[in-house]
């Protein structure tokens, strides 16, 4: 039997993964994919919340509609993120995520 | 609304007329010495009227206007205390002030700055007038502080001089370190009387009151008091040892060092001696050190006085000499004499400044009396008039007001300390001594300069107040003029004594007028040289040394702990930890996006971990 237990442990599994990614890999694509799996591991909850919290027999639907909310957001999200590594690039000629530091103190 | 009084417009009068030259001297051009002169004239008309008037109630001052209102226990009022002593001043101030003021109008006709120099001169009245006026010590202190700027403007009034501007400033400073006591002296019965320092009432405090009281069981704290308001006195009136100033003084115009160097503003601090004369009553130790003082300073300014050669600052060592006499007078408790002589005085000494005012203009500016001599023949009427000041200064018997005057003070000395008797009748020989020889030297024998052969009369409209000012020289001191003058008239001596007081006088001054004209009849040099008395006892030099070595010495000490202190922990510390703090955050912005986000990272796991482990278990 799947509980909604395990459901959450995939999905803080995969969260700690995205997060440990962003932290580690130096590439800006890279980087920005484990960001997508963080966003992926919050939906995979929000599903999970949904389907387990019964409201007259059947799942909330509400959480499902944020998750789509939610999808949609990333894609233009990822447009607007992709268009910013392509300019990173242009500019750096490199897409470590060393190169830019320009914001430092 | 206040009522329009003639106290109230003897002093706001001259106030108006400052302000009007002062704010308007380019449109005014000559017209502002007439506003001047005018404003004088009708203070001198108003306040000789005030002579025939009734006293004001002891305690109801006049009230001008409300300065100072906290509440309705602590108020400083101006106020005009019309009593016999304010009355008899406030004449002598307003007439010579007058006279000074016409006399100014031909001196000083060739003055660029004449506006200036009459506004000032208005601005004097004004704070002078007001010192007379007071009715408490706060009211009298302002107008103190305002006669001193007045004084430090006419000193500097020929700013382009070096010497003026250094006399200037010297007789600021000066009188800063004696205003200095009196502030603390004023504080001290401000703060012993209860947060009142009107007269009436610090004398009645004095009968039955907590000064009373405060008598009875810590008499030094009067003695303090009293010390510290003489501190006042000390450096207004040029006692030894802030007389520095005076001298210097006189590089002001001769008109000034005559109306506030002689007769008027360094008499004040004589005439609020006496104002206060409660205060020296209840202590017999201030008494004494200031009879002392003023004993010390008479006989070290006649000394000085001996070997001048500038006419001006023969005069100035003569008035500080008679200062003393005045002091030494309030000292001894006979405060009515100290104000005695203070009125001749103002009378004889103006005079005499108003006369070697003609004389050094009409010798084209030249001080030196040796430079002069002849001038009986070129200038008779200044030779007549100065022959009267200098009767009366050295008191030549029974016709002048100068010899009943000082016969007073050594009266009173006479009666109670027979040390600063003989410092007094020494003083009269000495005095009798350097005028005399400053009288042979300029006016009598032969012109040993061009400029003195040349010399003439000044116009009429200086002659005139010397003219006024040696009648009032010679009449002074008659009972019915005296009388006018002042309501405290001093009691006559008509004991033995008196006969032997008289009698030592009189030979004090034959004696230094026999002993002047041997040394100096027909002479063209001095024939006395000493060092010491030319010198002026070295006090400059002494002060100016102490100044480089004490003074100097303590700026350094100051500025090292204002380095440490102030540079240091004040400014320097909080600066230093405001940068540490700041460079320690700054590392922190790195600028790498990974560290950003594992910060981010590590703060959301602790967020979760103080919510869900931390906060339940301390009951949040």
């Amino acid at each position: 039997m799947i509980t909604l237990n395990h459901y959450l442990f995939v999905s803080g599994a995969l969260f700690s993964l995205g997060l440990a990614g962003v932290v580690i890999r130096r590439n800006i694509l890279v980087l920005y994919m484990c960001l997508e799996m963080m966003l992926s591991a919050a939906n995979l909850a929000l599903v999970a919340f949904s389907r387990f919290h019964l409201v007259d027999g059947l799942p909330d639907y509400t959480a499902q509609a944020l998750v789509f909310f939610t999808i949609t957001v990333a894609a233009a999200e990822v447009a607007v993120g992709l268009a910013i590594i392509v300019a990173v690039y242009r500019a750096k000629n490199s897409i470590d995520v060393e190169s830019v530091t320009k914001m430092h103190g | 609304m206040n009522s329009i009084t003639p106290a109230s417009i003897v002093l706001l009068l001259p106030l108006f007329s400052a302000f009007t030259i002062l704010l308007l001297h380019r449109q005014l051009k000559g017209a502002a010495a007439l506003i001047s002169i005018g404003s004088s004239a009708i203070c001198a008309i108003l306040s000789m009227i005030m002579l025939g008037a009734k006293d004001t109630p002891i305690g109801e001052p006049q009230h001008i206007l409300s300065f100072i209102h906290i509440s309705d226990s602590l108020s400083f009022d101006i106020n005009a205390l019309i009593d016999g002593q304010s009355r008899g001043m406030l004449f002598i101030v307003t007439f010579i002030g007058f006279l000074v003021h016409l006399y100014s109008y031909g001196y000083m006709k060739d003055d660029e700055a004449r506006p200036r120099y009459f506004g000032s001169l208005s601005m004097f009245m004004f704070s002078m007038t007001g010192i007379v006026l007071a009715d408490n010590l706060v009211m009298m202190f302002i107008f103190w502080e305002l006669v001193g700027l007045s004084s430090y403007l006419l000193i500097g009034h020929w700013f382009q001089k070096p010497s003026a501007c250094e006399a200037a400033k010297k007789a600021f400073l000066t009188n800063r370190i004696g205003d200095f006591g009196f502030m603390i002296g004023i504080l001290l019965l401000f703060g012993l009387n209860h947060g009142n320092v009107e007269f009436a009432d610090l004398a009645d405090s004095f009968k039955t009151g907590p000064l009373h009281d405060l008598k009875e069981s810590h008499s030094w704290v009067i003695t303090a008091a009293a010390l510290c308001i003489f501190m006042g006195a000390v450096g207004k009136s040029a006692q030894v040892p802030l007389h520095v100033w005076l001298p210097d003084a006189m590089e002001g115009p001769t008109p000034v060092s005559a109306l506030i160097h002689a007769a008027t503003m360094v008499a004040a601090g004589v005439y609020m001696l006496v104002r206060v004369s409660f205060l020296i009553g209840a202590s017999e130790m201030a008494g004494q050190v200031i009879a002392g003082i003023g004993g010390l300073t008479a006989i070290f300014a006649a000394l000085m006085a001996v070997q001048q050669n500038d006419i001006k600052r023969i005069l100035a060592y003569s008035t500080l000499s008679q200062l003393g006499y005045m002091v030494m007078a309030v000292g001894l408790g006979a405060g009515e004499a100290g104000m005695f002589h203070l009125y001749t005085h103002a009378f004889f000494k103006a005079l005499l400044f108003l006369g070697s005012g003609a004389v050094i203009y009409a010798c084209h500016h030249e001080q030196d009396i040796w430079k002069m001599g002849g001038l009986s023949k070129q200038t008779p009427a200044t030779y007549l008039t100065f022959a009267i000041g200098t009767a009366a200064l050295i008191g030549v018997p029974f016709v002048t007001s100068g010899f009943w005057s000082k016969e007073a003070i050594l009266g009173a000395a006479y009666e109670h300390c027979k040390i600063l008797f003989a410092v007094g009748a020494f003083t009269a020989f000495l005095t009798a001594f350097y005028m005399t020889r400053l009288f042979i030297v300029a006016f009598l024998g032969k012109p040993r300069t061009d400029s003195a052969s040349h010399a003439s009369d000044p116009p009429l409209v200086m002659i005139a107040p010397l003219l006024v000012l040696s009648i009032m020289s010679l009449i002074s001191a008659i009972p019915f003029v005296r009388g006018r003058l002042q309501a405290m008239v001093p009691h006559e001596h008509h004991s033995d004594a008196h006969w032997l007081i008289v009698g030592i006088s009189i030979t004090a001054l034959v004696a230094g007028v026999a002993l002047a004209f041997k040394l100096y009849k027909g002479k063209d040099k001095d024939p006395l040289n000493i060092p010491l008395f030319a010198n002026k006892f070295y006090i400059d030099e002494i002060y100016a040394v102490i100044i480089k070595y004490a003074q100097d010495r303590l700026a350094w000490i100051v500025t090292g702990l204002e380095r440490v202190f102030v540079d240091g922990l004040v400014a320097r510390l909080p600066a230093a930890i405001a940068c540490r703090i700041g460079s320690a955050a700054r590392s922190l912005q790195s600028g790498h996006m990974q560290g950003y986000t594992f910060l981010l990272g590590a703060g959301i796991v602790l967020a979760i971990y103080v919510a869900v482990f931390v906060l339940p278990r301390i009951g949040g």
